[in-house]
C-alpha cells in the first residue's frame, strides 16, 4: 500500500510510530497529484512548496498528538487561504489572492495540517457537477466520461484517486454529500451553525455549511471534532459545547430507530439505486436497527423552495463583485457600465441566471408570492423533520437519484440538472446535519461501468454523533468504502 | 412566460450586462424554472411564519469596538484594488 493510499487514522498512527514522516506522506500525495490530475482535473491550484514546508516543520516538532498532525489535505477552492489564490472557480476572482484565511483554515493549520492545494468546484458552489467551474471539468475517476458530482466535485476526486487523506467541502444543497456519493467516499454536512464559515465565499448564507470530506466516518469524525465550535467572527455558530465524536462510535446499533421516508423513494429515482440502497437498509436491520416507515409530507417541496431562497441569497452574496474593490474589473469608462461589463463577463452562464433569479423573486411585487411563502413552506419541512426525529433516532434515504451522468448530458437543462440534488437539498433547509457513506455499485442506465452509490443519514440538530455512529457500525461490516477506481 | 423587457428589467437591477442572445436565453429558461417553483402555491401557510435562521439564534450582539487592521494587511487589500492611488481604492466618479 502507498502511504498516499491511507486513511487519516492509519497514516497518524504510522507517524506516530515514526514508521515513516510528514514529509514522505506529502511526497506521495504531491507524486500522485502529479502521476493522475491532467487526467481527473481536481485541483485548480497545487501548492506544493508550502505543504512541503509545513510537512518539514511538522516533522521537525515531532508531536502527532493531535490527529490531524502532518496530514496532507486538498481544500476546496472557496476557503480562503492567506497568500493562496482563491478563486471560488470564477473568473471574476481569477487573480484573487486573500490576505486572512478562513477560521477551519486557521484551525486546521493549528493542528499541523499539510496544505497540498486547492480543489475544482462549480462556480461560487453553484452546481452538481463541477462543469460551471471557469478552470475546467473534474472528472469522476470512476469513469472519465462522467461528472464527479458538485459542487465539491474536485475534493470528492482527490480523495477517491488517494490524491490526498481528506479533504474539506461545502454544502448548501448537497455540494459535499452529492460528489461524495458519486465518488464512493464518506462525506459530512453538520448541523447549521455547527461549523464557523468565517473565510468561505458566501453562496447562500442561511444554508451554507462547511464540513469533512474522508475515506471513512472514523476520519470524517476526527476532521469534524477539530474543526467545530463557536467562532465569534460567524455570528450564525452557536454557543454550544462540541461532544467528543469519537466516543460513541463503536458502540452497536441494536435497539436504534431508523425511518425511512417514503416521499424519498418515488418515481425518478433509478431502480438500480433504489435495489441498492433498500439492501444497505436490510444490512442496518441485521445489526439490529429497527427499521420504520415514516412521512415528510413537505419534502417534495424542498426543491422549489430552494430554487427561490438560494438564488435570492446568492444574487444578494454576489452584489459585492462589482470591479471595484477586489477581483475582476472590465475596466470601462463610466461605473454604471463598469458594473455591466464587469459582472457580464466576470460571471459564467449559470450564476449569471441564479443572479437573475434571485433578482426577480426580491424584486416588488414579487416579493411576497415568492420569497415570503418559500420562507413559510421552509418552516413547515423544517417541522416535519423535527416532528419525525422525535420518534425515531435518524432517517436513512438514498444521496443521490442516480448513479454519476454523463458529462455535458445536463448542461442545457438546469432545471433537470437542479434535480439531481432532490434528496440532499431538504436537509440544508431544515439545517439538520446528513452524512453520506458508500452503500454499494450499480449500473446507469446509459453504460456499462458500474459506478458507486450513496447512501444518506439524517440526524437531529446538533445529533451529529448519532449518524456518524450508525456510518461507522455500517462500515464495520461492509467494505464498500475500501473499493477503488482504476483509472 | 417572461417577456425579453422583464428579463432587460431584472438584468439592469442585477447589474448584469447581457447580450440580446443571453437576454432570450434566460427569459426562456428562468421561466421554466419559475413555472417549477410555482407549485408552492398550491402550499398553504395561513398562520404559518416564515423562517430565516434555522437554529433560533437570534440578535447575537458583540460591543462595537472598531478593531484596526495592521498596516500590512492594509496594504495587501488596497494591492487588491483593480485601481488605486495614495492608499486609497480608486474609482470612477457616482456623477456624470
Amino acid at each position: 500500500m502507498n502511504l498516499n493510499q491511507l486513511t487519516i487514522k492509519q497514516a497518524n498512527d504510522g507517524l506516530k510510530k515514526k514508521e515513516f514522516s510528514s514529509v514522505e506522506l506529502t511526497q506521495a500525495c504531491l507524486e500522485q497529484i502529479k502521476k493522475t490530475d491532467k487526467k481527473l482535473g481536481a485541483f485548480i491550484t497545487i501548492t506544493e512548496d508550502l505543504a512541503l514546508t509545513q510537512a518539514r516543520a511538522v516533522d521537525k516538532k515531532g508531536d502527532f498528538s493531535k490527529s490531524l498532525a502532518g496530514i496532507p489535505v486538498a481544500i476546496k477552492d472557496i476557503f480562503c487561504t492567506a497568500g493562496v489564490k482563491t478563486t471560488a472557480a470564477s473568473k471574476i476572482l481569477e487573480n484573487y489572492i486573500p490576505p486572512y484565511s478562513a477560521t477551519v483554515v486557521e484551525k486546521l493549520i493549528e493542528q499541523g495540517a499539510v496544505i497540498l492545494g486547492k480543489t475544482n468546484m462549480d462556480e461560487f458552489a453553484c452546481g452538481s457537477s463541477t462543469e460551471t467551474s471557469y478552470f475546467g471539468q473534474t472528472k469522476n475517476p470512476w469513469d472519465l466520461g462522467r461528472v464527479p458530482g458538485g459542487s465539491s466535485g474536485g475534493s470528492a476526486a482527490a480523495i477517491a484517486a488517494d490524491q490526498c487523506l481528506y479533504a474539506l467541502g461545502t454544502d448548501t444543497g448537497g455540494s459535499i454529500r452529492q460528489p461524495a456519493s458519486l465518488c464512493n467516499i464518506v462525506g459530512l454536512k453538520p448541523t447549521y451553525g455547527r461549523v464557523s464559515r468565517f473565510g468561505v465565499i458566501a453562496m447562500a448564507s442561511s444554508l451554507d455549511q462547511v464540513g469533512p470530506m474522508t475515506k471513512t466516518v472514523e476520519d470524517t469524525a476526527l476532521v469534524l471534532q477539530a474543526i467545530a465550535g463557536l467562532d465569534k467572527k460567524d455570528s450564525t455558530t452557536v454557543p454550544k459545547e462540541v461532544p467528543d465524536y469519537l466516543a460513541e462510535l463503536n458502540h452497536e446499533i441494536k435497539g436504534l430507530k431508523i425511518g425511512v421516508p417514503k416521499e424519498y423513494f418515488v418515481a425518478g429515482m433509478d431502480p438500480a439505486v433504489e435495489k441498492t440502497v433498500r439492501e444497505a437498509i436490510e444490512k442496518l436491520e441485521k445489526l439490529g436497527a429497527k427499521i420504520t416507515e415514516v412521512s415528510l409530507p413537505h419534502a417534495p417541496y424542498g426543491l422549489a423552495v430552494y430554487y427561490i431562497i438560494m438564488p435570492s441569497e446568492l444574487s444578494t452574496n454576489l452584489a459585492r463583485f462589482d470591479g471595484v474593490r477586489y477581483g475582476f474589473s472590465a475596466k470601462a469608462k463610466t461605473l454604471f457600465e463598469n458594473y455591466l461589463q464587469t459582472r457580464g463577463k466576470g460571471f459564467g452562464a449559470e450564476i449569471r441566471r441564479r443572479i437573475m433569479l434571485g433578482t426577480y423573486s426580491l424584486s416588488a411585487g414579487y416579493y411576497d408570492a415568492h420569497y415570503l411563502q418559500a420562507a413559510k413552506v421552509r418552516t413547515l419541512i423544517k417541522n416535519d423533520f423535527e416532528k419525525t426525529l422525535t420518534k425515531i433516532d435518524c432517517l436513512i434515504t438514498p444521496t443521490s437519484p442516480t448513479v454519476a451522468f454523463r458529462i455535458g448530458e445536463k448542461m442545457d437543462d438546469p432545471l433537470t440538472m437542479y434535480l439531481a440534488d432532490i434528496f440532499t437539498i431538504s436537509i440544508n433547509i431544515a439545517g439538520v446535519p446528513a452524512i453520506s457513506i458508500p452503500a454499494g455499485f450499480a449500473k446507469p442506465k446509459d453504460g456499462a461501468t458500474e459506478m458507486p452509490v450513496g447512501l444518506q443519514l439524517i440526524g437531529k440538530q446538533f445529533d451529529e454523533s448519532t449518524i456518524l455512529r450508525v456510518a461507522h457500525q455500517y462500515q464495520q461490516a461492509t467494505d464498500w468504502h475500501m473499493k477503488k477506481p482504476s483509472f | 412566460m417572461l417577456s425579453k423587457d422583464e428579463v432587460k428589467h431584472i438584468a439592469h437591477l442585477a447589474r448584469l450586462g447581457l447580450t440580446e442572445a443571453e437576454l432570450e436565453k434566460y427569459a426562456e429558461q428562468i421561466s421554466a424554472i419559475l413555472d417549477y417553483v410555482s407549485q408552492l402555491k398550491e402550499v398553504d401557510t395561513t398562520g404559518v411564519e416564515a423562517t430565516a435562521q434555522v437554529t433560533g439564534l437570534e440578535n447575537v450582539m458583540r460591543p462595537d469596538v472598531i478593531e484596526n487592521c495592521d498596516s500590512k494587511t492594509m496594504k495587501k487589500l488596497i494591492e487588491l484594488a483593480p485601481e488605486s492611488e495614495d492608499n486609497l481604492v480608486k474609482t470612477k466618479s457616482v456623477f456624470e
